[in-house]
C-alpha cells in the first residue's frame, strides 16, 4: 500500500564540516562541528537558524559510541528559541536513513516545521575501529567480548564468512566494491582516500579479521553532518530545488535482532544485511522496485556488507551479490546501477551514514560531482547493524 | 594465507559480568560443565539467558547439562592483540552450534588448531579457560 506520507516532506538543506582523518578535528569540539555543520544546513536552505524547531536523530542521539548530542545544548549553543520535537530512533547506525521519516512523523503530525537531523563524530580518545573491546562488558555482551571480536569490523568478518561459505563469494567481491568505490573518491576534494586502487594493492593490505582486510574497513573519520527536513508545502518557497521523501521505513525482524552482537541469526538472515524486510516495505510504500532506483546509496562501513544489502533490495537474489559486483554492475561508470558515486564510507568519509543522505540529495538536485545523467530516485541505506535497520527512497522534484 | 597456532585471549584480561538470568550459566562453567538455558515449560532454548521464553514467555528455566560437542557455524581469524600490553597474537573467534541445545550457540576462541585449517562445519569440543574473578569461560577445541 502506498505510503500515506508520500512526497509530503521534502529534504531542503545539508551542511557539512570538512572531513578529517580520526582525532585531526581538533582543537575543534563535537558541538562546534555540529554547530557548523547545522548552520551550513540552513544557509543551504535559506533558513535562520532560529527557524528550527525540531530534532530528530537516530543512533539514540549518539555522536559515535562516546559523545552525545544534547538538543539543549544545540539551542543553547546557537540561539534556537523553542523545539516542539526532539526524538531519536533508537540503537546505531542501522537507522541513518530513517532519520528524515522520524522528522517526517514530527511534520506531518504537526508537531514541528523546520526538523534537523544531525550526526557528529570525533574519535580523539577511543577510536571507532576497536570500540567494543574497551568498555566493560554487560552481562549480555559478556557472551560477545571474551572472544576478542573487538571492533564492527571484526564481528561482520563472521557474516562475511558465513556469506562465502554458503554462496561461493570471493573476496573479488569485495575487493570490487572498495576499488569501484575508490575510483569514484578520485576527483572528489573533499574525500580521505583518493588514490586509485589496483586489484594488486588490494590484495596486498593486510589482514585484520580474515576475510577482512583493512581496505575492506571504512575510514575512521571526524566531522558532522546535518540535514533539514520540512513540509514539501514550505519546501517550494526555500532556497533549494527540493529532494522529496518519496518512501522511508526502519525497523527489522526478529531473526535479525541484535544482529553481530548476537549472532544467534538463523540462515539465511545470517549472512544478510538484515534489511530484507525493511527493503520490501520500503518499495511497497513507494511503490517502486529496485529496476526503478537510479542511484544508490549503500552504507559500507564494510564492503561484503554492500554485496548483502545489494541482495536484500532485490539488485540481485540473495547468494548471487558477489558475481552481481564483479560484473561491473555497480560502477559509476557503465553500471546498470550506479553504487556510491560520492565513494562511501570507504574512501570519501564515514559519519555513520549521513554523508549517503547528503549525496542522496545532490544527486537529485543535478549538483552532484559524479552526477548520474537524469538521476530520478535514489535510494540511501542505513547500517547493516543491530535493529533498527532503515532505508529511504528520495525523488527528484 | 598462513597464521599457525590460534590462541585464546589471555584470561588474565577477559572480564564478564552477570546477572540473574546469566549466572547460572557461569556457575556451571566454573564447575566445568556447559550448559544453555532452556525453557522450564516449552523446552526452546536460548542463549545468551533472557528473564523470559521468547516463544512462550514463560520463565521457568532448566539448565540441562550438553555433551560440550558442537559445530563451527562461522569464524574470523584474528592477528591483532586486542589490548596494548599484550604483543600480537593469533586468535580464532568462533560460533558454534552446540550439541544438545538446537538454535543456542556460543561466540567464543577456538585453540589448538592452526588457524588456516579451521573451516565451517568442523566438529569442537568445549575446553576451559580460567578468566578474571574466578570465572570460567568456554572455549572450543578440535574434536
Amino acid at each position: 500500500m502506498t505510503w500515506i506520507n508520500q512526497d509530503k516532506t521534502a529534504i531542503v538543506g545539508i551542511g557539512a564540516t570538512p572531513y578529517y582523518v580520526r582525532g585531526q578535528s581538533y582543537p575543534r569540539t563535537i558541538n562546534e562541528m555540529i554547530g557548523t555543520a547545522i548552520l551550513a544546513a540552513c544557509d543551504d536552505a535559506g533558513l535562520n537558524v532560529k527557524q528550527i524547531d525540531g530534532f530528530a536523530y537516530y543512533s539514540s542521539a549518539s555522536a559515535g559510541y562516546t559523545d552525545k548530542m544534547e538538543t539543549a545544548s544545540i539551542m543553547e549553543m546557537l540561539g534556537i528559541p523553542e523545539v516542539t520535537f526532539t526524538a531519536t530512533l533508537t540503537s546505531g547506525g542501522g537507522g541513518s536513513a530513517a532519520g528524515a521519516g522520524l522528522a517526517t512523523a514530527a511534520i506531518m503530525n504537526g508537531d514541528a516545521t523546520y526538523v534537523v537531523t544531525v550526526m557528529a563524530l570525533q574519535q580523539l580518545k577511543q577510536r571507532l575501529g576497536t570500540v567494543f573491546g574497551a568498555v566493560a562488558p554487560s552481562p549480555e555482551n559478556s557472551f560477545l567480548q571474551p572472544s576478542g571480536l573487538v571492533g564492527p569490523g571484526h564481528l561482520m568478518s563472521v557474516l562475511a564468512r558465513r556469506h562465502m561459505h554458503l554462496y561461493g563469494t570471493t573476496r573479488d567481491a569485495f575487493a570490487e566494491v572498495v576499488i569501484s568505490q575508490r575510483e569514484n573518491a578520485v576527483n572528489r576534494p573533499k574525500a580521505i582516500r583518493r588514490k586509485p586502487l589496483t586489484k594488486e594493492e588490494y590484495y596486498a593490505s593486510p589482514m585484520l579479521a580474515d576475510p577482512l582486510c583493512r581496505l575492506d574497513f571504512c575510514l575512521e573519520t571526524d566531522g558532522a553532518v546535518a540535514i533539514i527536513t520540512s513540509s514539501s508545502g514550505r519546501a517550494k518557497d526555500l532556497k533549494q530545488k527540493p529532494v522529496y521523501i518519496h518512501g522511508v521505513s526502519h525497523g527489522g525482524r526478529r531473526e535479525w535482532g541484535r544482529a553481530f552482537g548476537w549472532m544467534g541469526m538463523p540462515d539465511p538472515y545470517f549472512a544478510s544485511s538484515g534489511h530484507k524486510s525493511v527493503a520490501d516495505r520500503l518499495y511497497a510504500g513507494a511503490g517502486v522496485g529496485p529496476q526503478d532506483i537510479d542511484v544508490a546509496l549503500i552504507y559500507d562501513h564494510f564492503s561484503a556488507m554492500v554485496v548483502m544489502q545489494l541482495e536484500d533490495y532485490g539488485f540481485c537474489k540473495q547468494g548471487e551479490g558477489g558475481p552481481f559486483v564483479e560484473s561491473g554492475a555497480i560502477r559509476y561508470k557503465g553500471g546498470s546501477i550506479p553504487v556510491n558515486p560520492h565513494g562511501g564510507n570507504l574512501s570519501e568519509a564515514y559519519i555513520i551514514g549521513m554523508t549517503h543522505v547528503v549525496e542522496a540529495v545532490e544527486q537529485l538536485r543535478g549538483t552532484a560531482i559524479n552526477q548520474v545523467a537524469d538521476a530520478e530516485l535514489a535510494l540511501v541505506t542505513g547500517g547493516p547493524a543491530p535493529i533498527p535497520v532503515s532505508g529511504m527512497i528520495l525523488r527528484r522534484a | 594465507m598462513k597464521y599457525g597456532e590460534a590462541f585464546a585471549v589471555p584470561g588474565d584480561h577477559v572480564v564478564i559480568t552477570t546477572d540473574t538470568w546469566t549466572e547460572p550459566f557461569w556457575q556451571a562453567a566454573k564447575e566445568h560443565r556447559l550448559t544453555a538455558c532452556q525453557c522450564g515449560k516449552c523446552g526452546t532454548f536460548r542463549m545468551p539467558p533472557t528473564p523470559f521464553c521468547p516463544e512462550c514467555q514463560s520463565q521457568d528455566t532448566l539448565w540441562p547439562a550438553l555433551p560440550g560437542t558442537g559445530t563451527i557455524f562461522s569464524f574470523a581469524i584474528c592477528n591483532r592483540s586486542p589490548f596494548p600490553d599484550v604483543a600480537d597474537f593469533i586468535y580464532v573467534p568462533v560460533v558454534v552450534d552446540l550439541d544438545g541445545a538446537p538454535g543456542a550457540r556460543l561466540v567464543t576462541n577456538l585453540v589448538s588448531i592452526n588457524a588456516e585449517d579451521v573451516e565451517i562445519g568442523m566438529r569442537v569440543q568445549v575446553d576451559w579457560n580460567p578468566i578474571q574473578d574466578g570465572w570460567v569461560l568456554p572455549i572450543f577445541k578440535p574434536l
